[in-house]
């Protein structure tokens, strides 16, 4: 009997072929839409979480200034770090699960080499910093505790501002002039890609001795220390013994700590959780546009009750029983929502095939998931009953003979 | 001959407004035998319209009680009248009421369909109901390919095809030419002559003339019922 009431549905459905499309359309844009914007923000945020994994494994971040006591606290203290914290947490006696430590400190500087200028922003760290960012030097070779020790003019480049700098040539030898300074490049490293704070290609770093000694007047500004733990299983006890070390060394307690320990979980869940907001935002406002498909399908369905008045009538006197006529309005209206959802999903496939190859550069793709697709077959056939029951039950309701006096 | 239809005392009023009530029906006592050939006549607000109504079960009477086939139908609900309408009456109505997208077969299969017939089923025994009213050869045809005549005919086939008690036919000539009307009568008479129940509402008293017995309607009773020629 439902095969039979499907099968006159869709007969019904595609007698009036013109209104029925107009009337997918509705709930195609907003399953369409509904698809490609929660596909994007599940695309960002799969993006932000790879760029974070991709900082390197096993990661620990210091940073100076509080997480605990808001943030204007913490930008007031942002010199909390010194080399004398670097040179505690590189001692495997106090702080046993920490294999690799790398301050990082900055300039921003111009650049040239003997052909062209660039700026780019200089970093000064320690020899561990290859390790604790899981980065590879593609040609040359990274420099040696000896080169910092020594405050020694050698710089590593990266992948991008060797091709701004040398224009394809090899730049392992030559000489690069920071700020007036001169440096002898003797390794790049290889590329990374792009993250959301800019190119991971395009930096340069040099010992942190000789960043001091040249651009700072010898003092030393630590804007975040890289740790690496031995392993993933002992990141949070890294981050305790870490955490411990500093406040004793800091003369603090933990309320009153004056800098934070992340480790890349953390990071990964506060940025995943941030995206999450954002689709949702998004996916409520493309859900409106769906909201009004449903009302589109619910109007199309009254219209088309009251148009097929005699039908119901004539259908009621053969022998219709009013739950029949329920389920055969139902049953359109579902049909209509199901076919738009699926063509809606087919639009969010085509959509998100069509707009991830201009995504490239942004390293953001959109992603639909087998959940967000089941999902929104799921609601399109649920909007098509809701919208179709109000208008099933008037067709039910209906008496035969009002039904076929109407002319 | 059995009792197939039996109407007491049957009274239909509809409320027009708040203040206004139309008798529509004002006690009906009627009798119709199996195998009768019958015609209600009357002019327009006679009450013959919601008299058909009522004996189509498309209606229930405020008083009175009304039996077909010995079932009282005043107390049944709309699921209970729609299974009377689909297995004891057979409907031709004056604007034939064919569904424009549905093929004439696909149309003759209506009924079966909501008796729950099976598929395979169906199509033979709406093909036979075609071919009873000689339209083997249309089955195929939307009922916009089909003249007025053939449609109803088409109207007819559906009627028969569930094999019901009662044929009920609402004006069924109103639309027609006289050759289609001729054709029609002939067929109501080849019905009558193999056993049918019919009964026809009608204004035209060539139609009425037809039948074996005429109920004439006025103002909600019956005023007189007069044999015609007997068939």
């Amino acid at each position: 009997m439902l095969g039979q009431t499907i099968r006159t549905a869709i007969e019904a459905l595609s007698a009036r072929r013109m209104r029925s499309i107009l009337t997918l359309l509705g709930i195609l844009i907003g399953i369409g839409a509904v698809m490609l914007t929660v596909g994007l923000g599940q695309g960002a945020s799969d993006a932000i979480a790879s760029q974070i994994n991709s900082l390197g494994s096993n990661l620990l971040i210091v940073t100076p200034g509080s997480s605990s006591s808001g943030g204007f606290r913490g930008a007031s203290s942002t010199a909390s770090l010194t080399e004398a914290d670097v040179e505690m947490l590189a001692d495997q006696a106090i702080v046993p699960d920490v294999v690799a430590v790398a301050p990082i400190a900055s300039t921003s500087g111009s650049l040239r080499s003997s052909t062209t200028t660039w700026t780019s922003q200089t970093t000064g760290t320690l020899p561990d910093w290859t390790k604790v960012r899981a980065r590879e030097v593609e040609s040359g070779r990274f420099f040696t505790q000896g080169e910092v020790d020594s405050k020694s003019s050698v710089a590593v480049i990266g992948s991008d501002t060797a091709t701004e700098l040398y224009a394809g040539a090899s730049p392992v030898g030559s000489t690069l002039i920071i700020n007036g300074q001169t440096f002898t490049v003797i390794g790049v490293l290889k590329s990374e890609g792009s993250s959301l704070s800019g190119s991971e290609d395009d930096i340069v770093i040099i010992p942190i001795t000789t960043l001091a000694d040249r651009f700072t007047d010898g003092t030393i500004t630590i804007d975040t220390i890289y740790l690496s733990a031995a392993d993933s299983d002992v990141l949070a006890s890294a981050q305790q013994e870490i955490n411990k070390a500093l406040l004793a060394a800091h003369r603090v307690d933990a309320d009153n700590a004056d800098f934070s320990v992340s480790t890349q979980a953390s990071l990964v869940e506060t940025a995943t959780s941030v995206m999450g907001i954002l689709t949702l935002v998004l996916g409520g406002i493309a859900a409106i546009s769906l909201l009004v498909g449903g009302i589109g399908v619910m109007n199309i369905m009254l219209v088309s009750v009251s148009e097929r008045v005699r039908e119901i009538g004539l259908r009621k006197a053969l022998g219709a029983t009013p739950s029949l006529i329920l389920q055969q309005f139902l049953v359109e209206a579902v049909i209509l929502g199901l076919t738009g959802g699926l063509l809606g999903v087919a639009l969010g496939f085509g959509g998100a095939a069509l707009i991830n190859p201009m995504l490239t550069e942004q390293s953001v793709s959109i992603s639909i998931s087998t959940s967000a697709t089941l999902l929104a077959l799921g609601v399109s056939m649920a909007i098509g009953l809701v919208a179709g029951v109000y208008p099933a039950s008037r067709a039910a309701r209906m008496a035969p003979i009002d039904a076929l006096r109407s002319e | 001959m059995g009792e197939l239809l039996r109407l007491r005392g049957v009274k239909k009023t509809y409320a027009s407004s708040e203040q206004v009530q139309v008798q529509a029906l004002r006690g009906i006592d009627l009798r119709v035998l199996e195998g009768e050939y019958l015609a209600i006549m009357g002019p327009s607000g006679s009450g013959k319209s919601t008299l058909m109504h009522i004996i189509g079960c498309l209606d229930v009477s405020t008083a009175g009680t009304y039996e077909i086939d010995g079932v009282n139908t005043a107390e049944m609900n709309e699921k209970a009248l729609a299974k009377i309408r689909n297995q004891k009456i057979g409907f031709v109505f004056q604007q034939f009421n064919l569904l424009p997208t549905l093929s004439a077969l696909r149309n003759v299969e209506v009924p079966l369909l909501y008796a729950g017939v099976p598929a395979s089923q169906r199509k033979e025994r709406a093909r036979q109901a075609l071919e009873r009213v000689g339209l083997a050869d249309r089955a195929e045809h939307r009922p916009g390919q089909l003249s007025g005549g053939q449609q109803q005919r088409v109207a007819v086939a559906r009627a028969l095809v569930t094999n019901p008690s009662l044929i009920l036919a609402d004006e069924p000539t109103g639309a027609l030419d006289s050759v289609s009307t001729a054709d029609l009568l002939d067929l109501f008479d080849e019905l009558h002559e193999a056993g049918r129940t019919l009964v026809v509402i009608t204004h035209e008293a060539d139609v009425a003339a037809r039948a074996q017995r005429t109920v004439h309607l006025y103002d909600g009773l019956i005023r007189s019922v007069t044999t015609g020629v007997a068939a």
